[in-house]
């Protein structure tokens, strides 16, 4: 190939990749670098000029006793949500993958709620969690116990807003799991029986090591979304009492739009992507090494 | 050899809704037999073999494996090992671990595992590939894998479910020696499911031939080949397959359609069909007693050639060795009265009846000595 031609592919491979550089650096890595800058700056008062104070801002957040409230509600509700939904999402898949009459039916009511938006789910559960008329208190009531204030007692409180989560995701992690349950070829199934293996060492045998690469993008996702919380904890709680259900990006969001400190919002932020950062990386070389891909 | 392995079926059916896909077929294969169970597509075949393997579940009828009843047992426990088309290795797992996965899952003790493993390995040829993936091995070497994963159950009855048609044309001819030498070494009782007349003639002791969920013929390769019972049994076998004219009367008896000077069979056989292979028809170039014909056209395959000649409103398949150019040609053919076969109405075999000879015939044209390499 000559060298104009060689250019020339270079120029085409270019342009073809420019839509989607163009969409990337607008929308993640600006805002990205903006965020970084913004971070290391004290915005100034009266129209003074903003002023570069380096890691200040994060010396003054790692001093906030509300910041680390809000990162250790994070941790639990992290440690609440991934295991629970990802164990429930298999359990959902290996039960609609089986032979089952309505099937169909079933599979869907799984998936609902991730269909359900996320502000539409949350007011459900309002309802359900609501201390006189909710439908959990009713049903204890009706079983002779008193109700317990869901949302409005901070030790309980977390704990309620987990539940809704895992309720809400483990029917999209389910679809996943799905799919990769029927791309799996029924003669291993078959070949195993022959050999007379039970049910339970198939699954940690050929199933569980199978769905690894599913199991490793769900948990990303899943990570994701723990630091995703916005708008349920909007509906239900505002994140408190008391910050008892703060949750980062909550926090993020109070900072920038309550207190306009957007300099604290992009501090936080900063943190959340280098923490998020650190954790992907870490999964996928441990988790990699151990996982099988087709 | 013990009785363990003998497999009896008895009237077994298979019935999916409305559609039979196996209709009642009885069968009894002795232990160390390599049977075949062949026929096209959708004959019921694999249906036949997975009942027998307990991976499809009989609608009525029984099957016994050895002195036992086994029609309603679980697969582990019916004692046998199966080859999948697909291989179905597992693909996360090592081939050692592949191969010893049976083995691990009847608790056979580790040491023991090791043992058979190495024993096995060294008999399929894999010792050098033990730690790799099966993604990291050809096509022949994964059915070893598949093969080793049977063998060293040490079951004595193997099923087979179409193990070559994933390799190439090559491979297959290797591999089928191989699985033969393996059954006949092991004493193993085999029963194999191919729809390649090849694979069938080659490596059973004996072919069951289905279409339509029912048995056509069983018996030898050797039978299946000279005595087919079906006209669909004769066109099955052989290759290029056996000429079927059908006979109108004659004159002097009956005769092939749109060639009323030569009687070929009795009266009798009007209706039916006259079968005869490409390989035992001679063809002579100079216009003498046999039956008139036409060269129309050749295939040139390398040891032989297939001409392709009319007769009367038909065209036959005649097999000729060597290279030969007679297109366009008139020309008798002969074939002597055993080498041709009839069949009634419905496509069965008549054996009361014999076909008349034709006028002598000496060989002007040269025919290898055994095509037809089944033929005795």
């Amino acid at each position: 190939m000559s060298f104009t031609n060689h250019r020339k592919m270079q120029l085409y491979g270019a342009l073809l990749l420019l839509p989607a550089a163009v969409l990337l650096t607008t929308f993640a890595y600006l805002p990205t670098v903006t965020t970084v800058i913004n971070s290391l700056f004290l915005p100034g008062f009266r129209g003074a000029p903003t002023e570069f104070v380096g890691l200040e801002n994060y010396q003054v957040l790692f001093d906030d006793p509300t910041f680390w409230k809000v990162a250790r509600n994070n941790l639990i509700y992290a440690v609440g949500t991934i295991p629970t939904s990802i164990a429930l999402a298999l359990g959902m898949a290996l039960f609609v993958n089986g032979k089952l009459r309505g099937r169909c039916f079933v599979r869907m009511a799984y998936f609902t709620p991730t269909i359900l938006p996320m502000i539409a789910a949350a007011n459900i559960w309002m309802f359900f969690y609501a201390p006189q008329i909710g439908l959990f208190n009713k049903l204890l009531g009706m079983l002779g116990f008193s109700g317990v204030n869901w949302l409005g007692d901070p030790s309980v409180a977390l704990s309620s807003v987990i539940v809704m989560s895992v309720w809400k995701e483990a029917g999209f992690f389910m679809i996943f799991y799905l799919a990769a349950l029927q791309s799996m070829p029924p003669e291993l199934k078959e070949a195993a029986d022959l050999e007379g293996t039970s049910r339970w060492s198939f699954f940690w045998r050929v199933t569980f090591p199978l769905l690894m690469p599913t199991t490793l993008f769900v948990l990303i996702n899943a990570l994701i979304n723990s630091v995703r919380v916005v708008d349920h904890l909007f509906i239900l709680t505002k994140g408190g009492p008391n910050n008892a259900t703060n949750l980062l990006l909550y926090y993020v969001y109070e900072n920038a739009f309550s207190f306009f400190d957007r300099t604290t919002a992009a501090t936080i932020t900063v943190v959340i992507l280098l923490v998020l950062a650190v954790v992907a990386t870490l999964k996928f070389t441990i988790l990699d090494r151990r996982t099988h891909y087709q | 050899m013990s009785n363990q392995s003998r497999i009896r079926l008895e009237r077994v059916t298979k019935r999916w809704g409305a559609t039979t896909a196996v209709d009642e077929i009885s069968f009894d294969v002795t232990p160390g037999q390599f049977v075949i169970l062949l026929g096209p597509s959708g004959c019921g075949k694999s249906t036949t073999l997975r009942m027998i393997a307990g991976l499809e579940e009989a609608s009525n009828g029984r099957i016994h494996i050895g002195e036992r009843d086994v029609t309603r047992l679980p697969p582990g426990d019916r004692g046998l090992s199966m080859v999948f088309q697909s291989y179905a290795l597992f693909p996360h797992l090592s081939v050692a671990d592949n191969i010893v996965f049976g083995l691990r899952s009847r608790k056979v003790p580790k040491a023991e595992q090791r043992e058979r493993l190495a024993k096995v390995a060294e008999l399929v040829d894999l010792t050098d590939y033990l730690n790799r993936k099966p993604a990291q091995l050809s096509g022949g070497q994964r059915q070893r894998v598949a093969l080793a994963r049977s063998v060293i159950s040490e079951h004595p009855i193997c099923l087979m479910d179409e193990p070559l048609s994933n390799l190439d044309a090559r491979l297959r001819s290797d591999m089928r020696r191989e699985i033969k030498a393996l059954q006949s070494r092991l004493n193993m009782t085999v029963i194999y499911v191919t729809h390649d007349q090849v694979e069938a003639m080659s490596m059973g002791d004996r072919v069951i031939l289905m279409q339509h969920g029912k048995i056509v013929q069983d018996g030898t390769p050797d039978e299946l080949y000279n005595r087919p019972a079906s006209a669909f049994a004769a066109s099955f076998i052989g290759s290029p397959a056996m000429n079927l004219l059908p006979l109108v009367a004659g004159e002097n008896g009956a005769v092939i359609e749109g060639e009323p000077s030569t009687p070929v069979a009795p009266l009798d056989a009007v209706g039916g069909h006259l079968g005869i292979r490409p390989e035992d028809i001679e063809l002579r170039i100079a216009p003498g007693s046999g039956v008139p014909a036409n060269v129309l056209s050749e295939e040139y395959l390398g040891a032989d050639t297939i001409a392709y000649v009319a007769v009367g409103s038909h065209t036959l398949r005649v097999r000729l060795s060597g290279k030969q150019a007679l297109t366009g040609q008139p020309c008798s053919l002969y074939w002597t009265s055993q080498n041709t076969h009839l069949f009634d109405a419905e496509g069965l075999r008549r054996d009361d009846l014999t076909p008349t000879p034709l006028p002598s015939s000496s060989r002007s044209i040269p025919r290898p000595p055994a095509v037809g390499s089944f033929q005795h």
